[in-house]
């Protein structure tokens, strides 16, 4: 692999994204005030919109994948000429969109993906529920992952198979080098990608200076517990109502948490019409409110939000890993805990649920307080 | 801090008698504190009111409706209580209220400013308020900032710190400050012409991820598991996700809370991706105010305006027209 391993200069960073543009849509992580979003890299203007590679995105990657609402078909009524009073159907299927490529996406991010695929590929249905918006989209898209040069307090991937500098799911592996980056082909279509006159091969210094900065990165990582028997105990707790009352007691059910994560794949369809034209569109959907699950007839099998916050640790750590192949459906980013307006913390609540922890008792002596010790 | 140790006191004295008492406690990381429900005495411990607490516990009560609950509030938190009973979406017999002298919030988009690059919740690794200043470590650096170049806006004009309704308080109970609001936040969007400010929140809007976090952290916005964003019939918002439907939901939310905000700010500050959407609610209060002479939140036998009739109304000369 190193042979084949190039450098690129932060300076030709934007004429590489440039020339990557004729064959994708770009998208790179790009500072918008305090927030940090994948947008599309605008090759017109490509100094304006460099990518933010320092920060973590704000929201996940997956939108670019699966679109926060996306038409499934568009249809439009017409009299029926044979039949009046009656309608026909007119209906559309939406093109199949270009090739993408994701930019600096960090580690985490493409390993959600990776959570995404056995579920819209069609396992447990012997291929038969395959859904082709998602994998067309998925099949046609470059993931240049960039190793995170720094952890944050929230981080956690290393709980959950993880690493900083992770490779998995990705096509390139970009690492921060001095006055540039590494690039690592992992795919041949990563390697494909990496042929351009604006790279140049990796010389050892950057190989090694790359390579010392991902260590440095992983020992910023706090020490992983042992989680491995997380599964059985979230199912031996789920009669536990007392449990979920506490650990849901300041959950205000809004959509941040499902939303911002790399792995929540659920979604909703809905017809929306404008006189004679309609579009079914599918949108995300967030098992922590509660039209998740409310029936037509009424009745709410999760009535309350400790049911629903029940639903989404036993999913992420329980169920998901049962049927996929003992993987876990979080990829540790930290995004529902760094955002979450009302502190929840998903790692609490799995060292609750496995007895490492006692919520609401604080693992460390109170803090924060005026005038007080640490 | 004495304040904080008496307020254990009572709380304590107040356990027995309710089902929870709602605060403050640590978070999941040095900057930010976390709501906290203190059950058990050994709970006590932990409670945190200072100025990382944040959060309005407010916001919880209609959930405890019914049950006795208590309640430790800031100023801001305590004008949300007042509002909540007003309009009776709680009920003044189930609540124990708590106040305390609140010398402010910090606001973690100024924190976050004076850090440069690296001021996000997440990447402290150590942060400690002491009277005036917050002090953290970054990076291996130890830096210091006085807690009055990062207190929340609300602060500044807050004219009640102390709680404006109570049934114990903590410390010496204050008269109302005299500050006066004069809408300096909205004066720039004002200064601009019409396009321009429309352009300023397709812009801001096109970030939204309608994850609702803006309504579900409202005190206010008591319809929540009933929302009209969510009803299909009649069918108002769009599930599509585009600057049109983002922008008509702040549009809604802002004209359910006028003359029922109280400028609590946690809207805004729930908002993972930082849209201004305090802006529209304080404009609209701003009209509320002018109009009827209301203010939200002050007293609990009064009635937002827009929620009563009047055949004719003081400050809106209909036959003029
Ligand atoms: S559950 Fe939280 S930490 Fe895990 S992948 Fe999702 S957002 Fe990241
Ligand atoms: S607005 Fe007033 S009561 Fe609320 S946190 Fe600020 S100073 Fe305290
Ligand atoms: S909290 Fe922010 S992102 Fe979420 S719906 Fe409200 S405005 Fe949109
Ligand atoms: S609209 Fe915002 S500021 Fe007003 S009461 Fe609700 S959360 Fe507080």
């Amino acid at each position: 692999m190193e042979a084949s391993s190039k450098f690129i200069a932060r300076t030709a960073l934007a004429g590489w994204l440039g020339e990557l543009s004729a064959r994708f849509r770009v998208w790179a992580p790009r500072r918008e005030g305090r927030a940090v979003l994948y947008r599309p890299f605008d090759p017109q203007a490509p100094e304006d919109n460099l990518p933010e590679l320092d920060k973590k995105p704000t929201e996940s990657a997956k939108h670019i994948i699966f679109p926060r609402s996306e038409p499934l078909i568009n249809f439009r009524r017409k009299r029926d000429p044979e039949h009046p009073g009656q309608f026909l159907l007119d209906l559309r299927v939406p093109e199949a969109p270009g090739p993408s490529l994701i930019f600096g996406l960090p580690p985490c991010d493409a390993r959600g993906f990776m959570v995404f695929d056995p579920v819209y590929n069609g396992s447990g249905t012997d291929g038969q529920a395959r859904d082709i918006y998602y994998l067309r989209r998925r099949a046609a898209a470059l993931l240049i992952v960039r190793s995170c040069s720094r952890t944050l307090s929230t981080c956690f991937c290393n709980w959950v198979g993880g690493a900083p500098d992770s490779a998995e799911g990705a096509d390139i592996l970009a690492s921060e080098a001095e006055d540039g980056f590494l690039l690592e082909p992992v795919s041949s279509e990563g390697a494909a990608a990496l042929d351009s006159g604006l790279l140049v091969p990796a010389d050892e210094n950057r190989l090694k200076a790359a390579q010392a900065a991902r260590d440095e990165a992983k020992k910023t990582l706090k020490p992983a517990p042992d989680i491995s028997g997380a599964g059985k105990a979230l199912l031996e707790r789920f009669e536990d109502a007392a449990f979920w009352k506490g650990e849901a007691a300041h959950c205000l059910s809004c959509g941040i948490c499902t939303f911002l994560c790399p792995t929540c794949y659920c979604f909703n369809v809905t017809d929306e019409t404008a006189g004679a034209n309609g579009v079914r569109l599918r949108s995300w959907d967030a098992c922590m409110t509660p039209l998740f699950t409310l029936e037509a007839s009424g009745h709410n099998p999760r009535q309350d939000k400790a049911a629903r916050l029940k639903n989404r640790i036993g999913h992420k750590f329980s169920y998901y890993p049962e049927l996929h192949e003992a993987r876990f459906a979080c990829v540790g980013c930290g995004r529902c805990i760094k955002s979450c307006p009302s502190g929840v913390d998903i790692r609490r609540i799995v060292t609750d649920s496995v007895g490492l922890t006692q919520s609401p008792k604080p693992k460390a002596a109170p803090r924060n307080i005026p005038g007080g010790k640490e | 801090m004495a304040t904080q140790e008496e307020l254990k006191k009572i709380i304590l004295d107040v356990l027995p008698d309710v089902d929870c008492v709602i605060g403050w406690g640590p978070g999941p990381e040095p900057l930010c504190a976390s709501p906290y429900f203190m059950r058990n005495p050994e709970d006590v411990d932990y409670l945190l009111a200072g100025p990382a607490s944040v959060h309005n516990p407010a916001l919880f009560l209609p959930e405890y409706k019914g049950r006795k609950t208590g309640v430790v509030v800031k100023g801001c938190d305590s004008r949300s209580v007042v509002q909540l009973i007003s309009e009776n979406l709680i009920r003044r017999e189930d609540v124990v209220i708590i106040g305390f002298p609140c010398a402010g919030v910090v606001d973690a988009s100024k924190i976050a400013a004076k850090l440069g690059p690296y001021g996000e919740p997440g990447e402290t690794e150590r942060a400690i308020f002491d009277k005036d200043a917050l002090n953290l470590s970054l990076g291996g650096k130890e830096l210091s900032i006085p807690l009055s170049e990062i207190l929340a806006d609300k602060c500044s004009r807050c004219k009640h710190p102390g709680a404006v309704i109570s049934d114990y308080f903590a410390g010496e109970a204050a008269d109302a400050l005299q500050v006066k609001d004069d809408f300096t936040d909205l004066a720039g969007l004002e200064s601009l012409p019409l396009e321009e400010r429309f352009r300023f929140w397709e812009k801001e809007m096109s970030r939204c991820i309608r994850c609702y976090a803006c309504r579900n952290a409202c005190p206010l916005c008591v319809c929540r598991d009933h929302c009209v964003a969510s009803s299909r019939e009649p069918h108002w918002l769009a599930q599509a996700n585009g600057v049109r439907d983002n922008l008509m939901f702040q549009v809604i939310h802002a004209t359910h809370l006028a003359g029922r905000c109280t400028g609590c700010g946690e809207c805004q500050r729930a908002c993972p991706v930082h849209i201004p959407v305090l802006l529209l609610k304080r404009s609209l209060g701003r009209a509320v105010e002018q109009l009827f002479g209301h203010h939200a939140g002050l007293d609990p036998e009064s009635r937002p305006p827009l929620l009563t009739f009047q055949m004719e109304e003081t400050n809106i000369k209909e036959r003029e027209w």
